[in-house]
């Protein structure tokens, strides 16, 4: 009974295995295919896709154009600052926001909710020209801060949509007993909540990461400028311009993805602790 | 429950303005007004308008963009094209998407399974990626100039079956939606396994003691608790699929080919916005269409909020 | 905290702005050409700033496929470059016509240019001329000169030849026989029916008259065309229906096909990534005997903002543009983009020498969809892209495809009203 029950057990996870490595060679397969042939050499690419590079195929030409014609570090760098401080204007604001129109009853209060809600359902991109025309007003064209921003406004409806969810079920003793003991309520806010929706804000950033990360548009729009272009924007110049310079657009590609698996390495082990640890109870 | 009530009465008595509450929702509304808003709201405006095309001059036209839209066959007939193709983008994101997801999220959710990182890691990863990465490779993958597909297909057995699947007519479309799901699976994966995750043990340990274990246990309590989590998603995903056309764009181009079978709402808008070629944008016209695809939007999320939402009930854990 | 926190935004904003203003004294070319960025940087910036040591100047592209887009928002809000890089006839006259391009009519340089050449960056009046002509390109076959003496066969001078030489390559089975794909659709449609087409819709006449609308689209000089490209399908590759435009010009440059219909624009490219030798020959007349009339087309010029904070420096640049040191130095730096001024000028690159003297046996003609029939809804040249690649796909009739187009055009265009 026991054996038999463990060796069900172990058809199971053996079953478990083969399903999540399907899954995984399929989504890591086109990135890996990406990565394996821009070290090739042109022939190579085309007679033999699948193999490995070996030392006659090997070719790091593709890698030496690309890096000739952009400051890849310097657009990286854009990317990460860019990313990095529009997530955690959104994260703070999103969860302010959040925080009042889950904890305070106010007259307008659903109003406010629906408002904040709209953005989530009409791209911002339609909005350009006005971003843009407010931006050369307040001369931020070609700066950060003009992406952060509406990378900013672009990610708050989603995050407060989702955060005022998550504040809902914080329970309310809590919060009640912290008024109690004279806690004013910014520090309800930050010592109490804060830390107990950390699952909900890693939600958030995952959500809002990728988008910022890869957008193409208000890069192109409101800082093409050499010393703010973002990544993405950088490895699109190249597909445009090798269109059929293989070796390079590869190496573009693999230059653009490479730093976001470093990225994510670094932080997936915050991301999955934050999203499943001390879930709200 | 009793300082809801203290609250209300405080309120009755006309407690002096809270000032908290507007530091709270003050830099996350200026923001999103300044600059979200307000040039949207300058963006919905000129969809009243029309540009005379031999004097320049902009003026008022009322509703004649709206209809022109619905009325002039050919304005309505693509734009009912792009939003059946819309739905059927959704349609499959939802049959492949969903019941994927949660299959992946189950099994990594099972207590013992060594590598469980190793797999969270790859399946999100796609997730990661740009438009340009994403269009750019698939498009190679499936050229028959490469033959990686083909040459894979071959060596699976079912050589015969492959298509140029991105310029038939018939598959363009399928095969489109199921790029986009490989590349955001990752989304519902975690959401869901942080779901799974955070199911109170109390609630497996009585199911437990019922003798409801395994699978029926997955299907009777599990599944319907993280009921509202895929609610979330599904509406996510809705709003989305409504808004796409950056990966129809780079892999099928402006015209969302072969003959329009690939045409999205967003690529529609798009086009109309900002013209193609010798196609002068228009971007009255692009607003009349970016107001109805909102009100679409808008419909769809109403339609969840009271109708789905309501009736997924709420554990508070 | 409050204080503390929007105190700190606002310094960080002021910051932000601070640090990173913007240079303006830079004129700024906006261009859709990122090929040919290296080529502005390294040859012809440099020989205009030698002429002109106090304008500095900088060539910004952007990738084609987004330039319209792009350039519309950036004109909007008031900061696109000095000089914009103009798409020939209704492309810019719309620009033209909301005011972002200044009337350059009066400028010594434009007298450098025949009215040909204007006429693409004119009003339909002709009263105002608001780009510099730059260059034309010419539509023909490119094909493997290597794969030909393989096979045994001579680039064909009638469409009765071309099929001849299309079935013996096929044939011989080494090579694909012509380089093409229906994925971008815009292939099928300028590298297929405006390639082939003026022969049988007779060049300006035929487009002249459709203008008028004396013309149909369902005339047989327009129909013959489609029924030409219906014939190619077998001709190209497997899965040529994914085959997307990159696609087809390493297929090409990589020694599998022996044919590549296009044009004049991709001689740099293909010298650059070809290891054996290339031919061209042009579009095939419709029978032995007939009148050639060859694709011509007016593609490129450039324009002044006229928001340009810097016009007189731009200005330097335009009447620069035409000079002789510029037709040549452009020409023979892009080869198969060809001068539309007046001036005599040697070409270095045998290929395209090859095209350009297509002009003496031929008559030039723009393309069919560019001018003034494309102003409305359905917009023509798209239509003509999508047809076009139905009727290589088998998926639509010549006849079908042409009543289309008809169709859609007299929809809207008063002339073609029945």
């Amino acid at each position: 009974m026991a054996i038999s029950r463990a060796r069900r057990n172990r058809m199971a996870e053996l079953g478990a295995h083969v399903i999540l490595l399907t899954f995984a060679v399929i989504a890591l397969f086109p990135v890996l295919l990406i990565l394996i042939n821009s070290l090739k050499t042109k022939k190579a690419i085309f007679r033999k896709p699948l193999e490995l590079p070996t030392s006659e195929t090997l070719d790091l030409v593709g890698y030496s154009t690309v890096l000739q014609q952009g400051n890849f570090p310097l657009y990286f760098w854009n990317s990460l600052f860019v990313t990095g401080a529009s997530l955690c204007l959104i994260l703070l604001f999103g969860a302010m926001a959040a925080f009042a129109l889950s904890e305070y009853k106010f007259r307008g209060n659903r109003l406010m909710g629906l408002y904040m809600a709209l953005g989530i359902m009409i791209p911002i991109r339609l909005g350009t020209v006005g971003i843009l025309r407010l931006m050369v007003a307040t001369d931020l064209v070609n700066t950060h801060w003009a992406l952060i921003l509406v990378y900013t406004a672009q990610g708050l409806p989603l995050a407060i949509f989702i955060l005022s969810e998550f504040m809902s079920i914080v329970s309310s003793d809590l919060k009640s007993a912290g008024r109690i003991d004279g806690l004013s309520e910014y520090s309800i806010f930050l010592r109490l909540v804060l830390p107990l929706i950390r699952p909900a804000m890693a939600t958030v950033a995952v959500f809002s990461m990728i988008p910022i990360w890869n957008d193409l548009w208000f890069p192109l729009v409101l800082a093409p400028a050499e010393h703010t272009k973002t990544l993405t924007l950088g490895a699109q110049v190249f597909v445009g311009q090798y269109s059929n310079n293989w070796n390079a657009i590869l190496a573009a590609m693999a230059l653009a993805v490479i730093p976001v698996l470093i990225l994510y390495t670094l932080f997936s082990r915050q991301l999955i602790r934050g999203l499943t640890s001390g879930a709200v109870k | 429950m009793e300082l809801e009530q203290d609250l209300m009465v405080s309120e009755r008595k006309k407690k002096p303005l809270r000032w908290h509450v507007l530091v709270f929702l003050a830099p996350a509304v200026i923001i999103y007004t300044m600059i979200m808003i307000l040039p949207l709201a300058e963006t919905l405006r000129f969809s009243f308008f029309q540009r005379d095309t031999t004097t320049q001059v902009i003026s008022f036209v009322g509703l004649e963009n709206y209809i022109k839209l619905f009325f002039d066959p050919y304005w309505v007939k693509p734009f009912l094209n792009s939003l059946w193709n819309n739905c059927y983008f959704f349609l499959i994101h939802m049959l492949v998407q969903n019941p994927i997801g949660v299959l992946i999220a189950a099994l990594l959710s099972m207590v013992h399974l060594p590598g469980k990182k190793f797999y969270r890691t790859a399946i999100f990863m796609p997730t990661l990626l740009s438009f340009v990465v994403v269009g750019f490779v698939w498009k190679l993958m499936l050229s028959p100039l490469w033959g990686v597909s083909k040459g894979l297909m071959k060596s699976v057995g079912v050589g015969s079956w492959y298509l140029p699947f991105l310029g038939k007519e018939e598959t363009a479309l399928t095969t489109l939606s199921l790029i986009s799901v490989w590349q955001f699976i990752g989304i519902p994966m975690m959401l869901i396994y942080a779901a799974l995750l955070s199911i109170p043990d109390e609630v497996i340990e009585a199911a437990e003691c019922d003798g409801v274990t395994g699978i029926s246990q997955f299907f009777k309590i599990k599944l319907v608790l993280i009921l509202p989590t895929i609610g979330i998603i599904s509406i996510l995903t809705f709003v989305g699929n409504f808004n796409a056309f950056d990966l129809i764009y780079t892999t099928q181009g402006p015209l969302a080919g072969p003959n329009f079978s690939t045409d999205l709402l967003g690529t529609i808008l798009y086009r109309t916005f900002y013209g193609q070629q010798l196609q002068p944008g228009d971007p009255n016209m692009g607003a009349a269409i970016a107001t109805v695809m909102f009100f679409i939007i808008l419909m769809g999320v109403a339609v969840y909020l009271f109708f789905i939402q309501r009736k997924l009930t709420r554990y508070e854990m | 905290m409050k204080h503390y926190l929007s105190s700190g935004i606002a310094a960080s904003l002021l910051l932000g702005s601070a640090s990173f203003a913007f240079a303006a004294s830079e004129l700024t070319i906006e261009s859709w050409r990122n090929d040919d960025l290296s080529i502005w940087q390294e040859t012809i910036l440099p020989a205009f700033m030698k002429a002109h040591p106090e304008v500095k100047i900088r060539f910004s592209p952007t990738a084609p496929t987004q330039y319209n887009a792009a350039l519309n928002a950036k004109l909007e809000g008031g900061t696109a470059g000095d000089l914009i890089t103009c798409r020939p006839f209704d492309g810019s006259l719309d620009l033209y016509s909301k005011g972002y391009l200044k009337n350059l009519q009066g400028m010594a340089t434009l007298d450098n240019f025949p009215d040909s050449a204007k006429g693409a960056w004119s009003t339909d009046d002709g009263s105002a001329t608001f780009c510099v002509p730059m260059a034309a390109v010419i539509h023909g076959f490119i094909y493997n000169k290597d794969a030909f003496a393989e096979v045994g066969v001579e680039p064909p001078k009638t469409q009765a030849e071309f099929i001849a030489v299309l079935d013996k390559i096929k044939e011989d089975g080494n090579y694909i026989p012509m380089a093409m794909g229906t994925l971008d659709q815009w292939e099928s449609a300028a590298m297929g029916y405006q390639n082939i087409g003026p022969m049988y819709w007779k060049g300006e006449e035929g487009r002249k008259a459709v203008v008028a609308g004396t013309g149909k689209l369902t005339d047989d000089g327009w129909v013959k065309p489609f029924e030409v490209l219906a014939s190619w399908g077998p001709y190209l590759g497997d899965g040529y229906e994914a085959q997307s435009y990159p696609d087809s010009q390493t297929l090409f440059t990589l020694g599998r096909a022996a044919i590549y219909p296009s044009g004049s624009w991709e001689i740099a490219g293909f010298n650059r990534d070809s290891d054996f030798e290339l031919g061209a020959f042009r579009p095939p007349l419709p029978a032995e005997g007939d009148s050639c009339y060859i694709s011509d087309h007016t593609d490129i010029g450039i324009g002044l903002n006229a928001a340009s904070s810097n016009s007189e420096a731009a200005m330097k640049f335009l009447e620069w543009m035409g000079t002789k040191e510029f037709a040549e130095l452009y020409s023979n730096a892009v080869p198969g983009f060809f001068s539309l001024s007046k001036h005599e000028i040697s070409l270095t690159d045998p290929l395209a020498d090859e095209f350009i003297s297509w002009r003496k046996d031929c008559q030039s003609t723009n393309r069919s969809a560019a001018q003034i029939v494309s102003r409305g809804t359905p917009n023509l040249w798209n239509e003509m892209w999508v047809v076009s690649a139905n009727v290589i796909n088998g998926k639509q009739t010549p006849a079908d495809a042409a009543n289309q187009l008809q169709k859609g055009l007299s929809a809207w265009y008063e002339p073609q009203m029945d």
